[in-house]
């Protein structure tokens, strides 16, 4: 247990010091949302009914950045190999891994998108509901993008194919996130169901995403 | 008994001799599907002529399906025993599955015009369809990108299985997201309802079209295993080049 909160604290460490991405998946999540009304037109109606699929869309996509160094830099360096020897599971080094990751990448964009809901017009329930999606639902993003890094890992240049390989995996999560955060806010659908499959989508995810990329990263040696 | 055929020298040996039995039966059942398609199936009284799309759009579709099963297959054979001809098998299944998979949208989308008025809707179905095709350029592109084959193949049998795991998830979220596609009309609990002048024609065209992917399989894995033993023998000659340089 103390290997894996090291690993935890070592992965945070790193990403906030010089090199790493931490806030860069925040940035880059207010980048897409201030593009899309350029594109789209200033149309505070259009923009507010639309507006959790565009901040789902920017979790998508924010939650790439960084991903395809999750296990390269380690790759690199050796630290990987040290990880492979240690008496923890990969799996659980992978688990540790992901943790870090989502929280740089993932907690913050669910913490934010209230702030952000205001420059797409959502009210109050809008922005909590893109809130509570993002937290039940990004974990899933992170899970499978690492399944796709692990592939990924001793690839060179190796970010943009990673983005081809995750992204049709994701499609489950976005639809049942802005389908969630939708009926939050009015229609036939109660709230529930779909945050319950988003959740179920999540639990599942944990479970393939980190047996499946310690397995990628034993194959790939 | 099997282990003695997945040999790769016997495989190219079986494959070789199986091979123009196998594209002769494509020729025939195509040929008579082909032939019971244009002549002996009627136009449907609403959808007129253009209800022939259907014995290439439906095949095509059933084969995206098949080739990605049989892909999956496949990975489990190349991370369970590392067999090499499972890496083939494989490989050689991936670009096939593409094209039919693109068939499958490209037909679709030419019966749509017609039917719905457009080319492309949003509907489940299509759009499940585009997700397998995005899939399968996914498989397609890992392979071109690690150059050593047999962790190429392991990689690829990775994601193959995580994408086959998804794929029934991805249909689920689609259809729960839209749906306007008719439901499905051949396989049912109640049988078909499909009338049986159209129905025999169209599992004819899937039966041939089933052989038309077996063969193409095949003779892709026999390309695939002599593209293997020239990469080897290549290698195998720059070493022995470097070896007389460092003697010279």
């Amino acid at each position: 247990m103390s290997a894996f909160l090291a690993l935890v604290r070592r992965d945070l460490k790193l990403s906030a010091r010089v090199g790493g991405s931490g806030w860069l998946g925040l940035v880059f999540f207010l980048m897409i949302v201030t593009l899309v009304p350029f594109g789209l037109g200033p149309d505070l109606n259009l923009l507010s009914r639309i507006g959790p699929a565009i901040l789902w869309i920017g979790a998508v996509l924010a939650t790439l950045i960084g991903l395809d160094r999750l296990f390269q830099a380690d790759e690199e360096d050796g630290s990987l190999d040290l990880m492979t020897a240690s008496p923890l599971p990969l799996e659980l080094v992978v688990l540790a891994k992901v943790i870090a990751h989502w929280l740089t990448t993932g907690l913050p964009l669910a913490l934010a998108a209230p702030l952000f809901g205001l420059l797409v017009a959502l009210d109050g329930v809008g922005m909590a509901a893109v809130s509570v999606t993002l937290l039940v639902g990004t974990p899933a993003l992170t899970f499978i993008g690492a399944v796709g890094a692990a592939l990924t890992a001793t690839i060179r240049r190796g970010g943009l194919i990673l983005a081809i390989l995750v992204l049709p995996l994701m499609i489950p999560t976005l639809i049942f996130g802005v389908s969630a955060a939708n009926a939050a806010r009015g229609g036939d659908i109660p709230f529930g169901t779909p945050l319950m499959i988003l959740a179920a989508i999540t639990l599942v995810t944990a479970v393939v995403g980190t047996v499946g990329a310690a397995l990628a990263l034993r194959q790939g040696e | 008994m099997l282990t003695k055929l997945a040999n790769p020298s016997t495989f190219l040996r079986w494959s070789g001799a199986l091979l123009p039995w196998l594209a002769g039966l494509t020729v025939a059942t195509l040929g008579i599907g082909l032939w019971m398609a244009w002549f002996v199936a009627p136009a449907d009284y609403q959808q007129g002529e253009t209800i022939r799309i259907m014995y290439i759009h439906v095949p095509a579709a059933w084969l995206a399906l098949f080739l990605y099963a049989m892909m999956s297959a496949s990975a489990i054979g190349t991370l369970v025993w590392r067999h090499p001809l499972a890496d083939v098998s494989q490989k050689a299944a991936a670009p096939i599955g593409a094209a039919f998979t693109l068939v499958c949208l490209i037909t679709g989308a030419l019966w749509g015009k017609p039917m719905w008025g457009t080319y492309w809707v949003w509907d489940a179905r299509l759009t499940s369809v585009l997700v397998l095709f995005l899939v399968y350029a996914g498989i397609i592109a890992l392979w071109r990108t690690i150059e050593d084959p047999s962790r190429a193949a392991r990689a690829v049998a990775i994601l193959t299985l995580v994408g086959a795991l998804n794929l029934p998830i991805v249909k689920f979220s689609v259809d729960w997201w839209n749906t306007l596609h008719q439901p499905a009309s051949v396989f049912r609990m109640d049988g078909p309802t499909i009338y049986p002048t159209m129905l025999y024609p169209l599992l004819v065209m899937a039966l041939g079209v089933t052989f038309l992917a077996l063969t193409m399989h095949m003779y892709a894995m026999r390309t695939e295993v002599y593209r293997r033993r020239v990469r080897t023998l290549s290698i195998l000659e720059a070493e022995r080049l470097d070896e007389r340089r460092l003697a010279a």
